[in-house]
């Protein structure tokens, strides 16, 4: 059993307020992972939570006590850091034992835990090893394992895949899944990468300018993003955005234009009439291509991904957007093109970017 | 053709530091040649390069005067102060390094500045001070001195070395539980050997070589080398081919030793701790 609540916590350097007040309840067992941009808070937040930054204001409580003025090892949290930060002086076996023979346990033990670990990790051929002779994904694997063996109350990892290669960072993508299982532990990841914060999560926090701006699972955050720098932040290739002004509303629709498209959307328009100005948002996968109707564009690019084919068409209006299609539409450059937005996957923004409420049921019903 | 020039760029270069090399150990050689000739042949205009060598310069140096007694003296001084030194800097520059606060880069280049005072310049405070705390021809004396002298720039080189650590590691060691000593003895302190070895070694070289505070504060009883280099130029003379001599033993010890350790230090920081 362990929760990490964070009740409005604040960091200050020097006068410049980084983390602006951020409230949280991580449930015990949860995948929590923290995502933004670079420079969002996001590490600053995982590190006060660690105890290796000070918390300038707020509390953190952990398993519901006050956790503010501990230090980072009475805390029973361990941490998985970005650059593995092993000890290089000492062999494998060494890294992962040091917290134990810190905190004074019988050597038989130690070494009845090491060995556990060491198997769910496949790190038993290397455990002579010293850091420096070993792979990226081997470090990985042990910096990981220097974790467990503490059976701390609470992971944290920050972005620990970011200084690997694309098919290895898959791979432990899948890993740390199936260990999270497994060891079943409450967790927070860091990470900039959106693909691992949807792959990995039980609950997305989006952050920016140390600012939460959404808390939800992957497909809530997909579906329904709270404003448009989630919904262009979350999923991947990104949310075309058009501007556009309202032509018309009723009480459960808005009907919008941008350039040749006119699209009527199912949200509450709330105060909004029409002339008003909107931001229209549509994942790429969500446009349709009408190939019998007038052409409303040309296809400037063809990005073919095998599963999929992106297309960027640079509609009548001069602005461009990007359509996903099946992977074998043969639509070649400069071929006019009809797109089609499916209107319950459109999203409007209002002038201060924030979403007006979607009214359509999503297929899995998600919401908060 | 870029290929041939490459290679005269080469040859340049490697001219170049054979002539800067030389000009910079000429000195030494010409001292250790001049050991091994006898009076005449030391003092004669043009110098003669081609010459008789002898041992009696070393005879006479190791008749008149007990050498070992201040090798002995140079090297129990030279430990002494460089370990002091080094147990000093090593807790200043973990603070300085790790744990900045707004004067940390201000105290660091004062520290420096006072390695440019000239020392002459504080001789009479100190001599007094010396001798009023009974600490002339003492080596406790020396060493205190070195000790302080030294500080500056051994604190500079460790704030370097530990600065090149990856914090992420300390952390680490933080997250496992180490207190602030345990962090330094077993984390920090293997990382950093070698610039502790390095920072060490020159503290023994500047220790050694130093002459204006020996020649200054002892006279016979804690006097190191150079004391025993300058009591050979007396008052009916100078003796070259005798003082050469005399120089040459003083600073073959140090030079054997920064000969042997000099692998040990070239030596890379951190392997594979981070990526």
């Amino acid at each position: 059993m362990a929760t990490v609540e964070l009740r409005d916590i604040r960091k200050t350097y020097s006068d410049e307020e980084i983390i602006k007040g951020v409230s949280l309840t991580i449930h015990d067992r949860e995948f929590v992972v923290f995502v933004g941009p670079s420079g969002c808070g996001k590490s600053t937040l995982l590190r006060m939570i660690a105890g290796l930054e000070e918390i300038t204001a707020g509390e953190l409580l952990i398993d519901g006590v006050r956790a503010n003025e501990k230090g980072p090892a009475e805390r029973g949290l361990a941490m998985v850091f970005q650059s593995y930060a092993l000890y290089p002086h000492m062999n494998v076996y060494r890294n992962m034992e040091f917290s134990l023979r810190l905190a004074g346990m019988p050597e038989a033990e130690r070494r009845q835990r090491i060995a556990d670990v060491a198997r769910i990790l496949q790190l038993e051929p290397y455990l002579d090893h010293k850091p420096g002779q070993l792979s990226g994904g081997q470090r990985q694997r042990v910096a990981i394992g220097r974790a467990i063996v503490r059976n701390p109350k609470v992971f944290l990892f920050d972005e620990p895949l970011s200084n690997l290669d694309a098919a290895l960072r898959g791979q432990m993508r899948v890993e740390l899944a199936t260990l999270h299982r497994r060891l079943g532990a409450t967790t927070i990841y860091v990470t900039h990468d959106q693909v691992e914060a949807m792959t990995m999560a039980d609950r997305i926090v989006v952050l920016r300018r140390g600012v939460v701006e959404q808390i939800g699972t992957p497909l809530d955050l997909y579906h329904r993003p709270r404003n448009l720098f989630v919904a262009q932040f979350m999923g991947s290739p990104a949310m075309n955005v058009l501007p556009a002004h309202i032509v018309s509303v009723t009480d459960r629709t808005a009907t919008v234009t941008t350039g040749p498209l006119t699209v009527t959307v199912p949200v509450h328009a709330g105060s909004l009439q029409p002339g008003a100005a909107v931001t229209l948002g549509v994942r790429p996968e969500h446009i349709g291509l009408d190939m019998a109707g007038a052409p409303q564009g040309l296809v400037e690019i063809s990005e073919r991904l095998g599963a999929a084919t992106l297309l960027h068409v640079r509609l009548s209006d001069g602005r461009q957007i990007v359509v996903q299609t099946g992977g074998d539409n043969m639509n070649a450059p400069d071929s006019a093109v009809g797109v089609t937005p499916d209107p319950a996957h459109c999203h409007l923004f209002d002038a201060d970017g924030v979403a007006l409420d979607h009214l359509a049921a999503h297929p899995l019903q998600v919401g908060s | 053709m870029t290929r041939k020039r490459a290679r005269l760029r080469r040859i340049a270069i490697g001219g170049a530091a054979w002539a800067v090399a030389l000009w910079v150990f000429f000195p030494i050689l010409w001292m250790v040649l001049t050991g091994f000739k006898t009076e005449p042949d030391a003092i004669s205009t043009p110098p003669h390069l081609i010459f008789h060598p002898t041992l009696s310069s070393y005879r006479e140096v190791f008749a008149r005067e007990t050498y070992w007694h201040f090798a002995l003296n140079s090297v129990a001084i030279s430990v002494l102060a460089s370990i002091a030194a080094i147990l000093l800097s090593i807790p200043a520059a973990y603070a300085m390094a790790f744990l900045p606060g707004r004067r940390t880069r201000g105290t660091l280049l004062w520290m420096l500045s006072t390695r440019m005072l000239p020392p002459v310049g504080v001789l009479v405070p100190i001599y007094l001070l010396a001798r009023g705390m009974g600490l002339l021809d003492s080596r406790t004396g020396l060493v205190v001195i070195y000790t302080l002298t030294n500080l500056p720039i051994m604190v500079w080189m460790l704030y370097t070395f530990f600065r090149e650590v990856p914090i992420p590691i300390l952390e680490a060691g933080r997250m496992d539980g180490a207190t602030r000593w345990q962090e330094i003895t077993q984390v920090l302190l293997p990382l950093a050997l070698p610039g502790i070895a390095s920072t060490g070694l020159l503290s023994m070289i500047l220790c050694w070589n130093e002459a204006f505070w020996s020649l200054n504060l002892t006279s016979s009883a804690a006097a190191p080398l150079p004391t025993f280099i300058a009591s050979f130029s007396s008052p009916e003379g100078l003796f070259f081919a005798k003082l050469s001599a005399a120089s040459t033993l003083a600073v073959a010890p140090i030079l054997v030793f920064g000969w042997l350790s000099q692998k040990q230090l070239v030596r890379g920081l951190t392997f594979g701790a981070v990526k």
